[in-house]
Formats: structure tokens, sequence, C-alpha cells
């Protein structure tokens, strides 16, 4: 794991921001979901907005991420997925996600998330199968990443909710949109 | 009616350890889902009395599971089928869950025999949420207000959000009032 100096561990950052019970949240997105679903009533347009809706809670939230885990700055796409599956998924969900299945060029990975709060008690009707529920978790990621000049593309490859084992979202870095600071070419 | 179900296959949610219940996230998390609520919402309706409408509908989808959920874990799926006390179940425990904290006081109104009234200080869903001057008294608490768990439990009773200025303080206190239906006088009697 990259050192990080200065931050605190994903923990003890979980403990030291405000919680609220997992299940107001769950339970808040679920009214969310349905209300989409009956609003709009395709799937596919659904899946859109929750996206749309993740990208805009994303942008946002990365500021907040940035300020309260004092992160330093990630030299390269590496570094950037573990810092958002350890301390990001952390620090908001409570859950941390592992980093597996780099390709071989290091731009793209999967986040395996075995535990995710969005998806309790959650069963999908058949006439929604083509619904991907946690979708807005992929629009979060892909907000964040763009406000830290990364233009990501996220898909969703394992999900609980159609009888996988776990969450699995393949995140792929399309762009890195080259910034002030140096960027040291790692390998 | 489209709609994600409630529970999984029952034997998954009884399987879950009862700790599992106590999670949490952080409360940015919940705040950024709700203002995106608030938002969408925004879009799709044309005045305020609507979109308090729909904040409500919500919530009350929430104060159906929440309902059932605690019911199950705490009180060995009993209901509560008195009045008061269900009312104090609400304030202590099912606000205690929802929101970390029992509910700041709950009262009996003074004009009507049926009327009573919880408030809270500072109410979780409004901590983030500003409202600007042309939404006037459009109060997210219609979100709580919708938490209809009375109504789940059998109690028809109308319920609504309102904000009480207090002297002394900054914001104004939040007051959820109760207002039960005639059908509760056979209940008692």
């Amino acid at each position: 794991m990259p050192p990080l100096t200065g931050p605190k561990s994903g923990d003890a950052l979980f403990a030291s921001v405000d919680r609220v019970n997992a299940e107001l949240f769950t339970l808040t997105y679920g009214a969310m979901v349905r209300q989409l679903l009956t609003d709009l009533e395709e799937v596919e347009e659904v899946n859109k907005q929750l996206d749309q809706m993740g990208y805009n809670i994303g942008t946002r939230l990365v500021d907040e991420f940035l300020a309260k885990s004092n992160v330093s700055r990630c030299v390269d796409f590496k570094e950037t997925a573990d810092v958002i599956a350890k301390l990001g998924f952390k620090m908001f969900l409570g859950v941390t996600a592992t980093v597996t299945n780099w390709d071989a060029e290091g731009t793209s990975c999967s986040f395996v998330l075995e535990d995710n709060p969005l998806v309790d008690f959650v069963e999908l009707p058949d006439i929604c199968q083509g619904l991907q529920y946690c979708n807005v978790l992929s629009g979060v990621i892909r907000g964040a990443l763009e406000m830290v000049s990364m233009k990501t593309e996220v898909t969703w490859v394992r999900d609980m909710l159609r009888g996988d084992d776990a969450y699995e979202m393949r995140v792929k870095l399309t762009k890195q949109v080259p910034e002030e600071y140096p960027y040291k070419d790692d390998d | 009616m489209i709609g994600v179900g409630k529970a999984k296959q029952y034997a998954n949610v009884l399987d879950k350890p009862l700790s599992r219940g106590r999670q949490e996230v952080s409360l940015s998390a919940f705040a950024f889902l709700f203002s995106e609520l608030v938002q969408y919402n925004q879009t799709q309706v044309d005045n305020i009395a609507e979109l308090e409408r729909r904040l409500e509908d919500a919530g009350y989808a929430v104060g159906a599971r929440v309902l059932e959920l605690l019911c199950h874990r705490e009180k060995g799926n009993r209901r509560e089928t008195r009045l008061l006390n269900i009312l104090s179940f609400i304030h202590s425990t099912v606000w205690k869950v929802l929101f970390g904290k029992v509910a700041d006081s709950l009262e009996k109104g003074t004009e009507h025999e049926d009327e009573y009234m919880i408030s809270e200080k500072e109410l979780l869903v409004n901590r983030f949420i500003s409202v600007p001057k042309d939404m006037g008294a459009f109060n997210c608490g219609a979100f709580v207000a919708g938490i209809g768990v009375l109504e789940n439990a059998g109690f028809p009773a109308v319920v609504t959000a309102h904000f009480v200025p207090i002297e002394g303080q900054q914001r104004p206190r939040t007051t959820i009032l109760i207002k039960f239906a005639e059908e509760r006088e056979a209940r008692f009697g």
C-alpha cells in the first residue's frame, strides 16, 4: 500500500465523520429508485438518471473527501484507485473495497465490494432485470475522478442482485488531463 | 406496481446477525443522497405543495419498512396498539434508530383533543438544506412527516411538518404535527 503521509487511516477517518444509521440511507435510496422507476418507467432511463445523480454527488463529494482525508496528490492511477477503495469507500459508506484485476498498462482496474449498504433488503423483481441498482456508485466515482482531471468509464461487472457473489465495478481511465503539478511517469 | 422488494428471501434477513442493523454510513453520504433526491423532485414538479407531497411519499415508503424492521428486531414481532405507546415508540425508538437520538419533545396539543407534536431542534434532513426565499414555507421535514409510521401501524392520521421560530435560536425548531382521525376514538372507546 503506498505510503500516505499525514492522512488518517480508513477507520480513523470513518470514526471522525458524523454518521447516520445505514438503514435510513438504504431506505432513502430505495425510495429514490422507486420514484425514478415510477416516473421514468424505462429501466435504461433510470440507469442513466442514477448515473447522472451519482455524477453530481461525486463532483461535490470529492471536495469533502480531499478536505477531510488530507491525502497528498496521488502520483498515478494505481494510487488513486487504492485511495478510493480504502479511504473513500470507508469514509462514506463504511465499507472497504478491494482493488483487483489491473490490466497491463495500469489504466483499468476493478473495485470489488463484498458488502454494500445500498442494497440491504433489496430484491429485484423480474420486470426490472436490466436495472443497475447501484449505478449511482459508478456515477459518484466518475464524477469524483473527473474533478481531479481523470476521465473514466465505469461499468458493473458483477452484481449481487443478479445472483453474483460480490459487487464488481470496472473503472477504466480514458484520459488524464494534465494539470499544473508535475506528473511523474511512474511505472 | 413497479418497485423493489422490501426483503430479500426471508432466509437472508433472518440469517443476518443483529449487529448488522447498527451499521452506519457517513452523514455526508446521506446528505448528498438526500439533496439529489430533492433536486430531482424539483425538476419534476411545478409547485411547492407537490414537492412536499412527493417527499412525503418517499418518506412514507421509508416509514413502512422501518416499522417492519423495528417491530421484528426490537419488539419481537409485537406492535403497539395503544395510542400513547405508539407515540412514545416513535418518539424514542424510531427516532433513535433513524437519527441516533430521541426526539426533543413530545407534547399534546392544546387546541384539539387528538393533536400531538413531536419537536426537534435540528432535524437531520434540514441540516444541509437551505431554503431559498422564494420557496417560503417549504420544509424538507415533509420527508420525515412522510415517515408515516403511524399510518402503517393502523392509526390513520394526518402528519405535517412545520417550522416554529423560537426566541433566541438561530434556526427555527421543526415540529411535526400529528392529527389523528376520528376512527381512533373507536379503538379506545
